[in-house]
């Protein structure tokens, strides 16, 4: 087919040209404006949101699926997907809890045993997808299922803390020790006494080196080039099985951090805890897609996607909104990005500007 | 006149601005086999779609027999009386049902037939079609448990069942063996003696000689040429596909170095005949042949991408064996894919990275990506490949499509390398951006070795100080671009009567 004549690249009439460039700010700053629009709204109409405690709050709950979200950005850059995050970061939970009330090990043990058992899950699920051609969803999917039932049996089902009977029999007398603890419940002092909780001070960290990695480096820019076309990026020397293997270690490794945190946190290795971390990690990272019409996934927009669905719960909550109202806010928000990132932004593309 | 006659006046179809058929003229008389000959993209298949119902075309006529043919769906076409069996063998069969109700399947979608299966009907109704068109299988055995030939033939027959004005057969034979192909060439006659226009598109000049009453050439969504009578004119038909004569280019000559690349005895396939082969330094060689007759293998197997079953190959007389295009890359060997679409473009970056990709490690520092040292390369590359676009952040889809040919070109002429292999570079490429392309290749191709595989002559005659001819997988023919005889090289694509090798002058 050698039937195409060169024209330039970009064509729009004077008349269309107003309006597409209206569209185009919406696109990259509409979500950006609704994040905005949103703080205001409930600073002015919910008693008590404006102010930097509850500031505070947001972030402390954002931060568990704010780093899980994270992970799975990672995964969706290489055009995979992570399903298995939520049960890594319970097991995560689980296992530091285990090793510290049960095995009476230190904190550095069971923090390290954590990492590398998060790594060593996406690598595994990263091998099931690059060796074994199970397809994305469907392997993190049997990871899942698996870690959710392997994380019970040495427990036979019970959750975890100090002075529980053992299946065995005995009482346990291993405790959290107070360094671990401080990570899920210390916080620094920042202008007023107490204000910044450490597990916030984690989620920017990692945001921030997470962001670096992905758009700085060139290991990032090969991820995302193994995403969009991987057959081009194998063909221009790129190991795109390694890289997808490192995105699901990354994704593993920074689940079993947030089953850190929040086993800090709650103090204990609770079995019926984090079961909504996955959805709404998955939901961050999706939403994410529309922040600055990226159409992508990014990981200032996974960022601002768990910031944004934090603050509508905590302004709902604080204007008595009931409980179960926030899934379906949850999933509305969601639906809504989604339009923008997929219709809006592949129109903009097909418009060719 | 006759019921089974299709004739095709002025049939034009376009993609988008992409004209495919361009005005085609085309008839196809009753009980005569019509051998359709096209290089890839001259819309063989476009042709095919449309008369089989799955596209709709854009203007023209076809009428069959008497009656004008508009078909609303592939359903419509059957019906009608055009039916098509497509390359794909397990496309036209049902693998996992018996032959009986493979055989039978249309009826049983036809509406009317029923709810419930009437077995033994069915079977009996299977039995004489079979029978009709001389398969010799149970026809209640699974499909699945049958070879490739009986399934294309029962593929044929179920077809058939649909007495068709005209039958289109799509590179029937891409899978068979040479006895199960003759099995088909048998049933082929059968069908020719009972009066069906029949359409038979292959690229094998071996079926086509066995088989074919008329040649029809096609070139650029355009019949470049039919050829009938009581001797046909093979060259001419392979000729007229390939289209040489269009432009006249003068090459200036290279004085070729000491040799980069020398293969010795290599065997693309297990079967294939071993081969030598050297690419000098400052030399451009072009490697033409048919479709299957070995380039895109050559290509491959200098990437790491394809094992060569035998032989030595080396580069500045080391022994070169890349694992994988990575190491390839390392050793100085770079090659730029056909297909743009699908193996080279990534459709989410711009055009600076998209050139940047292979050669990523050179503009970072401590794995860091320098903006600015890549992009200050995106806008040399531009401006030495005259790439129309805005800047070098446009997105690689807002470029036609010899603009992207010349960011592919681009993200391998940002370093320096042994070995520059072009794999079907003019594919999808408007004429003018084809001679940039050529030009450029050239000019830059002094201190390398430059190879540059494509189907069509004319492309070869404009980009190369040397011809290779392939096929089956060996190296047939080898001509200097000089003075050549494009008669001679035409019957060496043509082969396989051409199989000596010769050296022109």
């Amino acid at each position: 087919m050698t039937a195409e004549v060169d024209k330039p690249a970009r064509v729009s009439g004077a008349k269309g040209r107003g309006r597409s460039d209206l569209l185009d700010l919406a696109i990259r700053y509409g979500f950006l404006a609704l994040l905005l629009g949103l703080v205001v709204f409930f600073s002015i109409f919910a008693e008590g949101f404006a102010g930097p405690r509850s500031a505070v709050f947001i972030f402390q709950s954002v931060a568990f699926t704010g780093i899980l979200a994270l992970g799975v950005t990672c995964t969706l850059v290489v055009g995979g997907f992570d399903l298995s995050i939520g049960s890594v970061a319970t097991s995560s939970m689980m296992l530091s809890a285990y090793m510290m009330v049960v095995l009476e090990q230190s904190a550095g043990v069971a923090i390290l045993a954590c990492l590398v058992m998060g790594a060593l899950i996406g690598v595994f699920n990263g091998i099931l997808i690059v060796k074994f051609r199970v397809p994305d969803l469907l392997a993190t999917l049997g990871m899942m299922f698996l870690l959710i039932g392997l994380q019970r049996i040495p427990t036979e089902g019970r959750s975890i803390s100090t002075g529980m009977t053992l299946p065995s029999g005995e009482t346990a007398t291993g405790t959290f020790s107070p360094f671990f603890l401080a990570m899920g419940r210390h916080r620094f002092d920042l202008v007023l006494e107490n204000l910044v909780p450490i597990s916030v001070v984690f989620l920017i960290v990692i945001g921030i080196l997470v962001w670096c990695f992905l758009e700085l480096t060139r290991h990032g820019r090969l991820m995302y080039a193994v995403g969009s076309n991987a057959r081009a990026a194998a063909l221009t020397g790129t190991n795109v099985n390694g890289y997808k293997i490192l995105a699901y270690a990354i994704s593993g490794v920074l689940a079993s951090v947030g089953g850190l945190l929040l086993a800090a946190r709650l103090g204990r290795g609770d079995i019926a805890s984090g079961t909504n971390l996955l959805l709404d990690a998955v939901a961050a990272a999706l939403i994410g897609f529309a922040v600055l019409g990226a159409a992508k996934p990014n990981a200032f927009g996974t960022a601002m996607g768990a910031l944004f669905v934090g603050i509508l719960l905590q302004g709902l909550t604080m204007m008595n909104a009931p409980y179960y109202t926030q899934d379906f806010i949850k999933g509305a928000v969601l639906v809504v990005a989604l339009v923008f990132t997929f219709a809006l932004s592949a129109r903009r593309a097909r418009g060719g500007t | 006149m006759d019921r089974n006659f299709c004739r095709m006046t002025g049939l034009t179809k376009a993609f988008g601005e992409n004209l495919v058929l361009r005005g085609l003229d085309l008839d196809l008389p009753a009980g005569r086999v019509t051998a359709l000959m096209g290089a890839n993209g001259a819309g063989k298949s476009t042709l095919v779609k449309i008369l089989s119902g799955v596209y709709q075309r854009d203007g023209g006529r076809i009428e069959l027999g008497d009656r004008d043919f508009a078909p609303a769906g592939p359903a419509d076409a059957i019906r009608q009386g055009i039916v098509t069996v497509h390359q794909s063998i397990d496309d036209g069969v049902l693998t996992d049902l018996d032959v009986a109700s493979n055989l039978m399947i249309d009826r049983l979608a036809e509406p009317g037939y029923g709810f419930f299966l009437r077995r033994r009907s069915l079977q009996a109704a299977a039995r004489e079609v079979a029978s009709r068109m001389g398969i010799e299988v149970d026809v209640r055995r699974p499909v699945s448990e049958l070879g490739v030939a009986d399934r294309q033939l029962i593929a044929i027959a179920r077809a058939m069942s649909h007495e068709p004005a005209l039958l289109i057969l799509d590179e029937p034979t891409s899978s068979l063996s040479s006895t199960e192909a003759g099995r088909l060439f048998d049933l082929v006659d059968t069908l020719k003696s009972r009066g069906v226009a029949i359409l038979y598109i292959s690229h094998r000049m071996s079926d086509i000689r066995r088989i074919a009453d008329r040649i029809v050439s096609m070139r650029d969504g355009e019949i470049a040429g039919v050829f009938e009578g009581e001797a046909l004119d093979y060259e001419g038909a392979v000729n007229a596909m390939l289209g040489h004569g269009l432009t006249e280019t003068d090459l200036a000559p290279t004085s070729p170095g000491s040799p980069v690349v020398e293969m010795k005895e290599i065997k693309l396939l297990p079967d294939a005949r071993p081969f030598d082969l050297e690419l000098r330094e400052n030399e451009v060689v072009a490697v033409t042949g048919l479709l299957g007759s070995g380039k895109t293998a050559l290509a491959r197997a200098l990437f790491g991408l394809h094992r060569p079953s035998g032989g030595e190959i080396r580069v500045d007389g080391n022994s070169f064996a890349p694992g994988g295009p990575s190491a390839a890359i390392r050793a100085g060997v770079f090659m730029s894919a056909k297909d743009r679409a699908s193996n080279a473009v990534v459709p989410e970056f711009d055009i600076a990275r998209n050139m940047s990709l292979p050669f990523l490690e050179a503009f970072s520092t401590f794995s860091f990506v320098s903006r600015h040292r890549e992009r200050a390369s995106a806008q040399e590359l531009i401006d030495a490949l005259d790439i129309v676009c805005q800047s070098e952040r446009d997105g690689i889809l807002t470029l036609s499509g010899g603009n992207q040919q010349k960011v592919m070109l681009a993200r391998w002429l940002s370093q320096t390398c042994r070995l520059l292999v072009l794999d079907e570079p003019f594919q999808g490429v408007d004429i003018r951006s084809r001679r940039d392309i050529g030009e450029k290749v050239r000019k830059t191709a002094a201190g390398r070795a430059t190879l540059v595989c494509v189907a069509e002559l004319d492309e070869a005659l404009e980009i190369a100080d040397r011809i290779i001819v392939m096929n089956d997988h060996t190296v047939t023919a080898e001509f200097a671009n000089r003075n050549v005889d494009v008669g001679a090289i035409l019957t060496a694509v043509t082969g396989p009567a051409g199989t000596t090798r010769e050296h022109a002058a």
